[in-house]
């Protein structure tokens, strides 16, 4: 096989499965910076209880994110050295930000919270849970700078062969960045919300610490729906709105739009085709898609047929992927406004079959985002950098097809090993509830 | 008036130095835990470097970014010209990251000394292929006139980078044994300083070996060496702190001793970019086509940059390092809390 397919492979595979963890991780720490507030506050038993327990949760979903992330840093040497090269003036320096500002904070205070419960005052713990909450966005921050870039580039020139850095503040804000970080930050809030609600409706289910139990799930269930709401809209459409402007090829392709429209509309469900490109069996809002983008139902929007043929992306994968994660968006929203409702009635006790589908929901978010991600960057091909450099020109090449092959088996096996093994502890975890305090 | 790469090179050469000096010890433990037989120092072990081995593992990752934005064509051709190398580093660094959350949350004997296994292991493994990394930077790397990698796998396993590997794996070793003596009472303590005083034993001979070797693998090193006060600085410091080290552990000084050995290890890998610089990456081919702190930078603007950003993270970064290393200072004690 090739090394560029190869490639490509691995770096899906190690990113794919280095991003399970770090939303969870995001989303978690700050909601655990609300229930060590709680608990530090009112001195209340059951939150403290819930922070020992969650926490615990926090430090073994962390140490998966660490375990992936190490990989991730150090592969774009080994993998795509040409990209390296071709890029290093800009992009080494937010991911050496991403250490020097976020990686220390996070992980320096997450072993104070971790192993430092009683040996520091109530205040220096919470403030410990506070920096690795802040820590791990301010890493998602610089990191989608990164990848930001490399989608709408920015603040450059091209100079001796590679892009060269001329306005760094014009680099770190190009134009996807801040709709990128805050879809991404969002969707991190919502897979830590349901993570937090799901194990609560568990624990309520099986009647193991009900009392705080009840209240990490009311807490993570308007968590939850909140976010979810501004997930959609604003955060959602803005970044949809940002795509069309900056990345023509991809919006056509993420949404389906095969022919130059104007009043183009919103295909809610269909199937795509690739040759020729077509959408079969589709369900469209006529006039839709040009009034989200553009503010105007007959505003034009252009088609995949006016793109060149070699620097269209992948139109099924595309199409499939930003489908499915609006439609899960819509499910976050739809369940957890239910649930709200009943919480209001005061019913929602009663309701198993509700607390069941919020046990299962647990992975959603995450894989939602998931699905986000490879819309964003299957869309982006041809090109590794946007418009600038394509991906088959940017592996290594000292790097054999075979030593990549070699390394994917490799780290399949570890993944799959260590995934099946963080799935028992958790489940273990969860199934022994939360220690009760004895004062 | 230095110019921006040579303050690179240096930053780079300290993020290196914080790395050895800070995972080091915790990796030193991490070898020693293979020798631990008791269940209770194994635990002691682990809720010792238990709170601060990620925020030290950070220092490799930090250095690794800071690489990539300072010397783009380093991180490329060495890290791709390392493939192999790298890819068994990352299983084992991923291996040793998990172990602690995996190992304490399910009691079960077997299980447990599964992951005993794979964390000291890990580790020791770890110490060998940096260290051999190491080695095989120092000696020269068969790099062409268009600064591609001409070697192979097996040829990072040289008999020069191999004495460098045993020489650094040796001084981690010593230095979480010396570690461990400021962390353990009674008898654990008693066979640390045997394990310190042991590898310092075999560090002095593996060091005075390899430096031998290096007259025949890598004389260029030695090049206008001696005329350099930068070297005499270090080298003094380096004889010095390999003398206190059996004098402190044999005064109970613990602390001081792993001050001293800390700079050691400063010493050790000061002296090497001493000698390297300004080549980051020397050819084995010809030095000509060496990668330097000139012609394999990024541009003035980008340095001068990351230069503001490190100045102003750092030392925040120092500070509250400093700050968790006190809170968690003196013995261990296993409590409900521990792992
Ligand atoms: C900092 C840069 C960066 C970041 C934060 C991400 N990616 Fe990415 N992604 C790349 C940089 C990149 C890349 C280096 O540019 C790749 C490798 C090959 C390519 O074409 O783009 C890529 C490819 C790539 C592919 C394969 C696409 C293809 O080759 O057709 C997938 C599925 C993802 N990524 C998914 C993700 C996920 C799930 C991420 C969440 C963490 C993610 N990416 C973050
Ligand atoms: C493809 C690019 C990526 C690289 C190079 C990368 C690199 C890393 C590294 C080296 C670590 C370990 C840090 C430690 O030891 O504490 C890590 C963990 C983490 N990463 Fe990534 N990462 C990538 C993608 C992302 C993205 C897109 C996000 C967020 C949106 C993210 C968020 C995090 C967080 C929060 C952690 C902390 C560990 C955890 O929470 O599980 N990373 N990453
Ligand atoms: C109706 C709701 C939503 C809309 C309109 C929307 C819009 C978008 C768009 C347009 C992109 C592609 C950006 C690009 O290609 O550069 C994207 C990517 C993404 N989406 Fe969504 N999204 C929605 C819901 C969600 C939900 C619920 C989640 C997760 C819980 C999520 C997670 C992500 C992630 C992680 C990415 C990749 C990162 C990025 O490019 O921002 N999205 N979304």
């Amino acid at each position: 096989m090739d090394a560029v397919l190869l490639a490509r492979l691995q770096f899906a595979l190690t990113v794919g499965f280095h991003f399970i963890f770090p939303p969870l991780s995001i989303g978690l720490a700050w909601l655990l910076v609300i229930i060590e507030a709680l608990g530090w506050k009112r001195n209340d038993d059951s939150y403290i209880m819930l922070g020992n327990f969650f926490g615990k949760i926090l430090g073994l979903i962390f140490a998966m994110g660490v375990a992936t992330g190490i990989v991730m840093e150090f592969q774009f040497g080994t993998n795509w050295s040409e990209y390296s090269k071709f890029v290093g003036d800009i992009f080494g320096a937010p991911l050496a930000a991403e250490g020097i500002f976020a990686f220390f904070l996070e992980s320096t205070f997450l072993g104070l919270y971790i192993f430092g419960r009683n040996k520091v005052s109530k205040g220096v713990h919470w403030f410990s849970i506070l920096m690795v909450a802040l820590g791990s966005t301010i890493s998602a921050f610089w990191i989608l700078v990164a990848n930001s870039w490399q989608q709408t580039p920015a603040g450059y020139v091209i100079r001796n062969g590679r892009a060269e850095l001329v306005d760094f503040w014009a680099a770190v804000f190009n134009p996807s960045t801040l709709p990128r970080f805050f879809h991404t930050f969002a969707a991190s809030l919502i897979c830590g919300g349901f993570l937090v609600m799901g194990i609560s409706a568990y624990l309520i289910i099986k009647n193991k610490q009900i009392d705080a139990a009840k209240k990490s799930f009311k807490l993570a269930l308007i968590f939850s729906l909140i976010v979810s709401l501004l997930q959609v809209f604003p955060i959602g459409h803005e970044h949809g709105r940002q795509v069309a402007r900056t990345q023509p090829e991809k919006f056509a392709a993420i949404q389906g739009l095969y022919t130059t429209q104007s009043g183009a509309p919103i295909a809610i469900f269909a199937i795509p085709f690739s040759k020729p490109p077509e959408l079969k069996a589709k369900i469209e809002i006529p006039g839709l898609l040009s009034w989200l983008a553009f503010g105007d139902i007959n505003a034009e929007i252009k088609g995949i047929n006016e793109f060149p043929e070699d620097e269209i992306p992948p139109l099924f994968l595309t199409f499939v992927s930003y489908h499915n994660m609006v439609l899960l968006g819509i499910y976050f929203i739809f369940i957890t406004a239910i649930g709200t409702y009943f919480l209001w009635k005061k019913k929602i006790w009663d309701k198993r079959k509700l607390l069941k589908i919020y046990v299962w929901s647990i992975p959603l978010p995450v894989l939602a985002s998931e699905l986000g991600w490879i819309a964003a960057e299957v869309g982006r091909q041809p090109w590794i950098v946007y418009k600038l450099l394509k991906t088959q020109d940017a592996v290594s090449i000292t790097v054999s097809a075979n030593e990549i092959l070699f390394s994917i088996i490799l780290f399949a096996i570890i993944y799959l090993l260590l995934f099946s093994l963080f799935i028992y502890v958790l489940v273990n975890k969860v199934k022994h509830g939360p220690e009760p305090i004895n004062s | 008036m230095i110019d921006l790469n040579t303050i690179w090179f240096i930053l780079i050469s300290v993020l290196i130095i914080g790395y050895a000096i800070l995972d080091g010890f915790d990796l030193g433990v991490g070898i020693l835990h293979l020798f631990t037989k008791e269940e209770s120092e194994k635990r002691i072990n682990i809720n010792a470097i238990g709170p601060v081995w990620d925020g030290n593992e950070v220092w490799l990752l930090t250095a690794g970014g800071a690489l990539f934005a300072a010397f783009p064509l380093v991180y490329a051709t060495v890290f791709s010209a390392f493939y192999l190398a790298l890819m068994l580093l990352l299983t084992a660094l991923i291996l040793r990251a998990v172990s602690f959350e995996f190992r304490g949350k399910i009691m079960s004997v077997s299980y447990k000394k599964l992951w005993d296994y794979l964390f000291g292991f890990g580790s020791l493994f770890i110490s060998l292929l940096l260290t051999i990394a190491f080695g095989n930077i120092l000696k020269g790397i068969p790099l062409n006139e268009n600064k591609l990698y001409e070697g192979t796998f097996l040829s990072l396993l040289n008999p020069y980078a191999i004495a460098v590997g045993l020489t650094g794996t040796v001084l981690f070793i010593m230095h979480g044994a010396i570690y461990m003596t400021m962390k353990t009472n009674g008898l654990h303590q008693q066979r640390m300083i045997k394990w310190a005083t042991a590898s310092w034993m075999a560090f002095v001979i593996l060091y005075f070996i390899s430096t031998l070797l290096t007259f025949f693998y890598a004389n260029f090193l030695f090049e206008n060496l001696t005329k350099n006060m930068l070297f005499w600085i270090f080298f003094i410091l380096l004889l010095a702190s390999i003398l206190y080290i059996p004098v402190g552990l044999k005064n109970q000084k613990y602390f001081l001793t792993f001050i001293s050995s800390s700079l050691l290890i400063t010493s050790v890998i000061a002296l090497s970019a001493i000698s390297l610089f300004p080549k980051l990456v020397p050819s084995s081919i010809n030095l000509d086509y060496s990668l330097t702190a000139y012609n394999s930078s990024s541009s003035q603007y980008t340095l001068k940059t990351m230069l503001i950003i490190a100045s102003i993270g750092m030392p925040v970064v120092i500070a509250y390092t400093i700050f968790i290393y006190k809170v968690f200072k003196g013995k261990v004690i296993i409590s409900k809390d521990s792992y």
